[in-house]
């Protein structure tokens, strides 16, 4: 029975994973550049989900508006990821824009990412201060037990988003114009433009698509994990980022696949050996993985040209 | 002359240093600043030649400094401190001036191996794949010290004064500040001349055409081998210096946020530019000691300042040029070699 609680803890780490390696998967299959600052993105969308929820709820020394949580609830998720995905657009428009525009080498902009994560880290640490924020329970606890195995309303719902939006992705990039838009971009970033298709637009539909979905996964992980920290945004960042490689990066299989791989690792590691060594065992096993695969499990090997 | 300029102005300059810092004339907060400023120097040029001369995107660099520091420390407290798990010291404090060369190597030497965990995958990979494998390795180090208690796991480790101390107590002058100077001299040298060499001539062809270069006989291979170990083991020789600096090492200075600093190094200086990183290094140390009032303000205008020079001047303070470049007059008064 235990077996079985592990691997739901499992599913419900790698969702956070897989939610958050699909925005840095879905950026990169479309302008074939890290965006390193996504992880702070989705620290960034923790944030503004605290403060939608409080200022709708009320506590924490504000008065808010007094809703009740459900409603609450209702109407922080579409801020949230509406608020969070217009923090990737600024980045897109104000920094990798104009590199993009002077056809700057691929790395000055991964460069300007990281640099970007930084500031909104340390940023958010100079606004606000250190002092962590707990985030208000929007959803009353329910436990289902199944034969010893207990499960948390919450858990589902974080498990069931994630399946939902793989699918509606899966679906946009795959079925629709604008997905189509997209892939031809990633296929020729030069020849697309000529065929009458906004390079702009369809980038920007990009940002807001992934950084959307890092807001949903910071709504998610504050309710399940209530503390906030300017810091959580990085650790789990670069996780979710090595579970987008592992998968093979600009694949959306590909990001669900290692998203739910590095959570049973983790989880497995800690269910058998003491928890400090959960770190050693996932990256030591993702480095083996990309020893032997070195595109990740679904990644196809770029020829290159003589 | 001009053969001699550079390096007679070199030694002077290393000597009047240890002389001040002798007499007291600089106080021991400018001298602190001044080894950090020379561990910065070795870990941005030996950066610089995996990711300004190679061309590859490592940012693993501050978990190779970290296996050089825990190393390095390892050996200079098992011989000459107390220590409660480690045991009584096995050599007398006199021998303190001939170990510790011998601990900064070993540290660099154990740190070289470890590169090849970043430099066997760089065989079949490179890119945005690469990178990974060195964030993973970087993480792989943290976590695995974090883990070993024998050396003080997340807590730390202490115990490198006494090595200090025994060469004081030899001969009373800054022994460490001599020993960082040295070490930046000898690892701008070195890399000077590997760079400059018909072997290490592969490095930049590497970045340019990894095929093309194949062709022309480059065994590229074996040059990522030596390219990478080379400069894992210097990031290891600067974690040694760092760490008796200090006398105190914990695993988490090393972690990711290390090793982007020393990609800001890197990228600011320019990349496949020696004196573009010491520049860039001595540079941004200082900015680090101005900025310190800022708090933690200063970590938001460090990587503003880094996002506009991406923006206006990408190929960073140097371009990939050497100060003898830029400069031509200069060559009249020196030639470094």
């Amino acid at each position: 029975m235990e077996f079985f609680q592990h691997i739901l803890n499992a599913l419900q780490f790698g969702s956070f994973y897989a939610l958050i390696a699909l925005g840095y998967t879905l950026v990169y299959g479309v302008l074939r550049l890290i965006n390193f600052a996504h992880g702070d993105i989705f620290m960034v969308g923790a944030y503004i989900a605290y403060f939608v929820a409080v200022l709708l709820l009320g506590g924490e020394g504000m008065h808010g508006l007094g809703l009740s949580p459900a409603l609450t609830l209702a109407i922080t998720v579409p801020v949230t990821m509406i608020l969070t995905s217009l923090v990737g657009v600024t980045l897109e428009r104000t920094m990798y824009r104009p590199l993009r525009r002077k056809g700057a080498d691929r790395l000055y902009v991964v460069i300007t990412a990281l640099m970007a994560g930084l500031m909104l880290e340390n940023g958010n640490l100079a606004l606000l201060g250190a002092s962590r924020k707990s985030f208000p329970e929007l959803m009353e606890k329910v436990v289902w037990t199944f034969g010893g195995v207990s499960v948390t309303n919450l858990k589902v719902v974080v498990i069931v988003a994630a399946i939902v939006v793989f699918v509606l992705l899966e679906f946009i990039v795959t079925k629709t114009k604008i997905g189509m838009a997209m892939r031809g971009i990633s296929y020729d970033k030069f020849a697309i433009p000529l065929m009458g298709i906004p390079l702009d637009t369809i980038i920007v539909v990009t940002f807001i698509l992934g950084s959307s979905m890092a807001g949903l996964a910071g709504i998610l992980y504050a309710m399940s994990y209530p503390i906030l920290e300017p810091y959580m945004g990085a650790l789990i960042g670069w996780k979710a980022f090595i579970a987008a490689v592992v998968g093979g990066i600009g694949d959306i299989r590909g990001a669900i696949v290692g998203g739910f791989l590095l959570g049973f690792i983790e989880i497995g590691v800690v269910a058998v050996f003491p928890s400090t060594l959960r770190d050693l065992f996932a990256f030591s096993v993702l480095l083996g993985i990309l020893w032997l695969k070195p595109t990740g499990l679904f990644g196809v090997a770029q020829t290159t040209k003589i | 002359m001009q053969k001699h300029t550079f390096t007679i102005s070199l030694f002077a300059g290393i000597f009047l240093l240890t002389v001040l810092a002798q007499f007291g004339v600089i106080n021991q907060y400018l001298v602190s600043v001044i080894m950090l400023m020379g561990v910065n120097i070795i870990l941005s040029t030996s950066l610089n030649l995996v990711n300004g001369y190679m061309g590859e995107f490592s940012c693993g660099h501050g978990g190779f400094m970290c296996v050089g520091a825990y190393v390095s420390s390892v050996v200079t407290v098992l011989c000459f401190s107390k220590n409660h798990i480690l045991g009584a010291p096995l050599l007398p404090p006199s021998l303190a001036l001939l170990a510790f060369p011998l601990a900064l190597a070993a540290g660099a030497a154990v740190a070289a191996v470890a590169g090849l965990v970043v430099a066997i995958p760089s065989f079949k990979t490179r890119g945005d794949y690469l990178a990974i494998i060195t964030l993973a390795a970087n993480y792989i180090v943290i976590s695995a010290i974090d883990n070993m208690e024998i050396i003080g796991g997340p807590r730390g480790f202490m115990g490198m004064n006494a090595t200090v101390n025994g060469m004081e107590g030899l001969l009373d002058i800054p022994w460490m500040l001599l020993w960082v100077l040295s070490g930046t001299v000898f690892t701008v040298w070195l890399l000077r001349r590997f760079v400059s060499s018909t072997l290490g001539k592969g490095v930049p062809a590497i970045a340019q055409d990894e095929i093309a270069a194949e062709i022309m006989s480059v065994d590229t291979n074996r040059m990522k081998l030596i390219a990478f170990m080379l400069s894992s083991g210097l990031a290891g020789l600067a974690g040694g210096l760092f760490a008796h600096i200090l006398g105190y090492v914990n695993p988490h200075s090393f972690d990711i946020m290390k090793s982007t600093e020393v990609m800001v190094m890197v990228y600011l200086g320019g990349m496949g530019s020696l004196s573009g990183a010491t520049l860039s290094a001595i540079l941004f140390t200082v900015l680090l000691e101005v900025l310190r009032p800022l708090e933690i303000w200063k970590w938001v205008v460090i990587p503003l300042l880094l996002i506009l020079l991406m923006q206006f001047r990408p190929e960073g303070i140097m371009g990939n040029k050497e100060l003898s470049d830029l400069f031509p007059k200069l060559k009249k008064y020196y030639s470094f070699k």
